[in-house]
């Protein structure tokens, strides 16, 4: 094939192995200049590979790569740099105890007299921050800055080294709603400067509003490259998959029984010793999926940790199955009937050293049958995670490899297999799609309607509204750390829950329901 | 009382002077991701090679093989961890009880003595014009074997290095986070390499200081822990050369007391207790009890490409 003049990067036969998988199998890839160009594959698909290989990080085992119609070696990072390549990582690539403008000029720093040249380097920042619209703080550290910004940072980083061709690693799945509008004008401004975008995510809605063309691929085979204004969300999902997706959940009425979690009047702080709950209220039945709706911040996360005994309570009662748990300790609640799906996976969730068959029986390990006298029955546990493994459909190729190469999604998977085959009385769910493929996302939906079904009480905790909407029996929405109201599914509408998100009392919001 | 205040200060300053100089080594290499506990044994080869070195040609000599030395033994050190990607701590052990049985062996072998080597040139001292005819701290300053000087130099030159310049931040992104340096081109394996290749240089310079500096001789093992010590002064400084430069004079004064204590007869704490504070004190930064000290978050960790 010619290569046509108009090509900013053009990837031929692409092929790159692992121990075990062939993550990228003789992938092509086409971008154009002054193009959103999306990619879309379930997780595990080879995405990030791919992209990885154009930027150097990874080197392929075959294929070649053409930038501006020229072939290429990308050998290292620097290569790609040199040719006007730059790329956000899917798990950023910021060193926290700098501040912002150390990590957008490291490696290529102004210097005067030997030294590096501060004043020089923040003014550069606070140029091409107002250039293009991205608001930073030069002189924060990255530790103490919100993942919003922290992503402003990565593109800045790309941009300051003259980047022309943007590789956007799954950029949104870790933005609120607010800051992925910022995001979209951020890319439309940088598009009609003439650079060109890869867009990698997994929401079919955002493929379809912000690129201008697709590529799938699956399982490392290219499947497609299509116009997305030529195809629907559905025909996407399908060719992603590979099957048949049903986007919306399919859910018969609630059946609530007793109330299995009674929080009453929590206050705990966070991390920055500052109160993050304020006397939150609510209580789950079992059979029912109460939904926390919120903007990112609010004190979901330490509702969570002080929930599962990861975080200590000011002031407040929780009651479990009728009893008062006066010190919450993650063993006995988990032993009692707890489980947790943990926000961060990678931190909180896996032991990503760890194998497979390790990581899951983690809190079980030291029972029956899994362990004997001081043994692990490392034999009955190999064949207890085949079966996990199969019956959640984790891909991988066997159950001794670390947790680590999973894609992201399957180490969901890997989580959702340990917790549920726990047979919970209480599910505690925080952001269990996150960063997930629509293929998993209906399978961990279902899953979760399915426990509810199966008469236990779920605690959804999720920034997706439409998640929230689909899943949840009742919405509690939760602001600095307060229920601003409990809703039942009937009566939460988008627009009422964007509102009482923002702050706004219910009684403002028209018809509000009754106070939780 | 005003001379032995004097006396007392500047011992603390010299027994410091060898401490200073290995923390800022182990400063370097950690800094970068890679630990280094073979600062003892290149320390006590560098004590060796200067003795040497001074016996059969100069002091001065003496003190430039040394640095050569510690850093041909460093780079071995840089090999096995970082491209081989060997556990540092067994790799710095290997190398502390190497260098114990190899100086111990040239000792006999050249000297024929098993204890002690003859007495050799040392380097001798430096007068600071106007500063020695100040009172007290002509006494501690005016006057100090060279290493002195050259130590408080490096603690500056190493600060100007780590945090001013474009290698030391690159030095501190490949320690904090090697696949962010990375990912905008910064070769993580070299810089590595060079980090811990300086932490040599500074750990042979402070055993020099050790043979030809405090004193004019090689006595067996005569680093005896002074690396590790080193390593708790760059702990308990928090990884930065002022703070290692503070902790090492303050590992030192202990020192000195102990010393001031025994020649005058002073017994009223055991000089055990005073030889332990560095411990102690280290184990209390770690703590957390006096201010929280985090190292870098790679240390120790080696880098692997495609595992990111
Ligand atoms: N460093 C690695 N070592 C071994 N296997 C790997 C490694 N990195 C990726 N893989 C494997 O390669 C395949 C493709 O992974 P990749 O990260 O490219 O997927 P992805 O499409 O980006 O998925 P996600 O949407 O979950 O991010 C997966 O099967 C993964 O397990
Ligand atoms: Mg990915």
């Amino acid at each position: 094939m010619a290569s046509g003049n108009n090509l900013a990067v053009e990837m031929k036969g692409i092929t790159k192995r692992f121990p075990g998988v062939i993550a990228n199998d003789r992938v092509d890839f086409e971008l154009e200049k002054g193009e959103i160009h999306a990619l879309l594959g379930e997780n595990g698909a080879g995405k990030t590979t791919l992209m990885n290989c154009l930027y150097g990080f990874l080197n392929a085992d075959e294929g070649e790569i053409f930038i501006n119609n020229k072939k290429v070696e990308v050998t290292d990072p620097n290569v790609a740099i040199n040719h006007g390549i730059g790329m956000v990582h899917q798990h950023f690539m910021l060193v926290p105890p700098f501040t912002v403008t150390e990590n957008i000029v490291l490696g290529k720093e102004p210097t005067e007299n030997n030294m590096i040249d501060y004043k020089t380097a923040n003014q550069n920042v606070r140029d091409i921050s107002k250039q293009y619209g991205l608001n930073v703080e030069p002189t924060a550290k990255v530790q103490d800055i919100s993942v919003g910004m922290q992503q402003r940072v990565e593109i800045l980083k790309a941009l300051y080294r003259g980047a022309d061709i943007l590789i956007l690693d799954e950029p949104t799945a870790v933005l609120t709603p607010q800051e992925v509008e910022e995001l979209v004008k951020i890319m439309e401004s940088l598009t009609d400067e003439g650079k060109s975008i890869i867009f990698i995510t997994h929401k079919l809605k955002e493929v379809q509003s912000i690129a201008d063309r697709v590529t799938v691929i699956r399982s490392g085979k290219l499947i497609d490259t299509v116009k997305t204004d030529t195809v629907t969300t559905n025909e996407l999902a399908n060719m992603m998959v590979g099957r048949e997706v049903i986007l919306e959940v399919e859910k018969e009425e609630a059946n609530p029984g007793e109330v299995v979690l009674e929080v009453e009047d929590l206050y705990a702080k966070n991390d920055r010793d500052l109160m993050a709950l304020n006397g939150t209220s609510f209580s789950v039945k079992r059979g029912e999926i109460l939904g926390i709706a919120g903007v990112d911040g609010n004190g979901q996360t330490e509702l969570t940790e002080v929930l599962t005994g990861l975080r200590k309570k000011e002031k407040g009662t929780i009651k479990f199955k009728g009893r008062e748990i006066t010190k919450p300790q993650t063993k006995r609640l988990f032993e009692e009937g707890i489980s947790h799906i943990p926000e961060d996976r990678q931190k909180r969730g896996l032991i990503m050293e760890f194998k497979l068959y390790e990581n899951l029986i983690l809190g079980r390990h030291d029972r029956k049958p899994y362990a004997s006298g001081l043994n692990l029955n490392n034999k009955k546990i190999k064949e207890e995670a085949r079966r996990l493994i199969k019956e959640y459909d984790i891909r991988t190729p066997s159950e001794t490899v670390q947790a680590k190469s999973l894609s992201g999604g399957n180490q969901q998977k890997l989580i959702i297999a340990r917790e549920f085959d726990r047979k919970p009385d209480l599910l505690i769910a925080a952001q269990p799609t996150r960063g997930i493929d629509v293929g998993a996302i209906e399978y961990i939906h279902n899953s979760l309607i399915g426990q509810r079904d199966n008469n236990k009480a779920i605690l959804l905790i999720s920034l997706e509204l439409d998640e929230i909407l689909s899943l949840s029996d009742r919405v509690a929405v939760i602001y600095e750390g307060k229920i601003v109201d409990i809703l039942d599914i009937e009566d939460a509408t988008e627009e009422k829950l964007g509102l009482m998100m923002a702050g706004a009392e219910s009684e403002e919001v028209k018809g509000g329901g009754q106070v939780g | 009382m005003l001379a032995n205040l004097t006396a007392l200060l500047s011992t603390t300053l010299r027994m410091a002077t060898p401490l200073i100089l290995a923390a800022l080594g182990g400063m370097f290499s950690e800094r970068s991701g890679v630990i280094n506990i073979a600062l003892e044994g290149i320390m006590l080869i560098g004590a060796f090679t200067a003795m040497a070195g001074s016996y059969f040609f100069s002091p001065w000599i003496g003190v430039l093989a040394a640095v050569i030395v510690g850093m041909i033994i460093a780079a071995a050190h840089a090999l096995v961890s970082i491209s081989f990607r060997a556990d540092q701590i067994v790799s710095g052990t290997a190398i502390n009880i190497f260098a114990a049985g190899i100086t111990g062996f040239l000792l006999r072998l050249i000297f024929g003595d098993a204890g002690q080597s003859p007495s050799v040139q040392d380097v001798g001292t430096w007068k600071i014009p106007f500063i020695k005819d100040i009172p007290v701290i002509g006494g501690v300053f005016g006057e100090q074997i060279p290493f002195v000087y050259i130590a408080l130099i490096m603690v500056g030159v190493s600060y100007w290095i780590l945090f001013k310049t474009p290698f030391g931040l690159r030095i501190r992104s490949v320690g904090e986070h090697p696949a962010a340096a990375d990912s905008v081109g910064i070769n993580v394996i070299g810089m590595r390499y060079i980090a811990v290749i300086m932490s040599g240089f500074f750990a042979g310079l402070a055993g020099a200081s050790l043979s030809v500096g405090l004193l004019d001789l090689f006595v067996k093992n005569m680093s005896s822990g002074r690396g590790f010590i080193a390593l708790a002064a760059m702990i308990f400084g928090r990884w930065t050369p002022q703070g290692a430069m503070l902790a090492a004079l303050l590992f030192g004064f202990a020192d000195a007391l102990q010393m001031l204590a025994q020649t005058i007869g002073l017994t009223f704490v055991p000089r055990q207790f005073l030889l332990m504070a560095p411990y102690i004190l280290t184990i209390l930064a770690l703590t957390g009890v006096i201010g929280r000290s985090t190292p870098p978050a790679a240390d120790g960790d080696p880098y692997i490409k495609e595992e990111v």
